[in-house]
């Protein structure tokens, strides 16, 4: 089974896809062209800006940094499918009433990142959300307000848990 | 870039990683975070990736006969939690949150970054200064090299492209062990200037046993060996300057050799003051 193409099946976004990949096809352009999810950004394509950041069994991982051929049987979660399901609403209306998104390129990978700091409850210090959020450049905001909106959320659900 | 064409194969034992590594040009794939970049980059091409990730066994935490062994396929998030890391390696305790981003510590493993052997990277130092030893298999068989004998030149290692690392062991840590680490990077979690990893253990007023161990410093990790011996008996300042006959950093991208010696002697102090305490 040392080929280059490989029948694969993923659950994407709950979802089964069954594709045919070439082995050197990274995990974030099968997801742009082949399941046209076209919400995980392709960046700088060697792991430093994190805007092609997905979910991959439950962990945010670069989707540039993993091959698609190795998400067989795995479930894999786009920013698509994390917002459909209401996950990370309060981060996405956070995020826009501090105008923690200009361009936008970066939003998915920090909404992604930001949540897995967020599901581990308590609520963060400023130093350690940068700390976290470290692996995703964003070139727009200063990331002032980005950090501001997860601060915001991990206060507020922390706040409602009480 | 998108990487050049090359095959796949997902290795199912240790056995048949070995066998496919037998073919020409092919290459081992652990959890990726260099090597996909590096492919990516079209700054490596092979004809066939062995992707190791499924094989069993080869993601665990043991602790036996005082030594913490690591298996290769541990990823740095699961060392990070791991209880027995914490207690037993505190120095790898201490170096693990400043390896890469979150998402990189996700996926990239024990064994990918020492058999990588990046001359910037933490783990390769942190295993020099605990004296650890690495395992080999390989088609002739298992082989257990001393770290200090397994980081052989810039990106070399005693590893052949027909072998697989299995797991590293060190020794656990004892409560006179005493441990300290700093890093120099531009960003948190990018690869660092200037780092330094130490070991010893507590002998009165003195340390024993002392490695301190340089990264991002030379083609591999570098031990000062002339400001060990003046730190073990306290003088501090002797260990500074001894550090500009120990290390030869050449300029590169980041900073100038000079800027770097530098460094070298802050992250010193710095380690040293950690040096003095017992483990928490």
């Amino acid at each position: 089974m040392s080929e280059r193409f490989h029948d694969i099946a993923v659950i994407v976004n709950g979802e089964e896809v069954r594709e045919r990949v070439d082995a050197r096809k990274t995990l974030v352009d099968f997801l742009r062209e082949d399941v046209a999810l076209t919400g995980s950004h392709v960046g700088c394509e060697h792991g430093v800006c994190g805007a092609c950041s997905v979910r991959v069994d439950g962990v945010v991982v670069r989707g540039c940094l993993m091959l698609a051929v190795q998400c067989d049987g795995a479930r894999v979660d786009t920013i698509e499918g994390v917002a459909d399901t209401d996950e990370i609403a309060d981060l996405q209306r956070a995020f826009i009433a501090r105008n923690a998104l200009q361009c936008g390129y970066c939003t998915p990978g920090m909404l992604l990142t930001a949540q897995e700091l967020l599901a581990r409850g308590g609520v963060p210090s400023r130093e350690q959300i940068r700390t976290h959020l470290s692996g995703n450049y964003c070139r727009c905001t200063g990331y002032q307000a980005i950090v501001d909106a997860v601060e915001a959320v991990a206060q507020a659900r922390a706040g409602t848990k009480q | 870039m998108k990487p050049a064409p090359f095959a796949y194969a997902k290795a199912r034992s240790v056995a048949h990683a070995i066998e496919l590594l037998a073919n020409d040009d092919a290459r081992l794939l652990a959890g990726g975070q260099s090597l996909i970049a590096t492919l990516n980059m079209r700054l490596s091409e092979p004809a066939l990736l062995v992707d190791i990730n499924a094989i069993g066994g080869l993601d665990r935490v043991t602790l036996k006969n005082a030594h913490v062994e690591i298996g290769a396929l541990v990823r740095y998030a699961q060392a990070e939690r791991s209880t027995e890391i914490a207690r037993a390696a505190p120095l790898i305790a201490l170096a693990l949150p400043h390896i890469g981003h979150p998402a990189i510590r996700n996926r990239g493993t024990v064994g990918g970054s020492l058999a990588f052997a990046d001359p910037a990277a933490e783990l390769p130092a942190c295993v020099v200064a605990l004296d650890g030893e690495i395992e080999i298999v390989g088609p002739q068989g298992q082989l257990t090299v001393k770290a200090d004998d397994f980081f052989k030149r810039l990106f070399e290692t005693a590893l052949t492209p027909r072998d697989v690392l299995t797991a590293v062991r060190v020794p656990a840590a004892g409560t006179d062990t005493r441990v300290g680490f700093a890093e120099f990077a531009r960003r948190h979690g990018d690869y660092a200037m200037v780092g330094l990893a130490a070991c010893a253990r507590a002998d009165g007023k003195r340390l024993s046993n002392l490695r301190l161990v340089y990264f991002g410093v030379g083609a591999t990790p570098v031990r000062a060996r002339r400001a060990e011996p003046a730190l073990a008996d306290g003088d501090v300042e002797a260990a500074v300057k001894a550090l500009a006959d120990d290390l030869e950093p050449t300029d590169d991208v980041q900073a100038s050799g000079a800027v770097k010696t530098h460094l070298a002697g802050v992250l010193l102090r710095r380690v040293t003051q950690q040096l003095a305490r017992a483990p928490s």
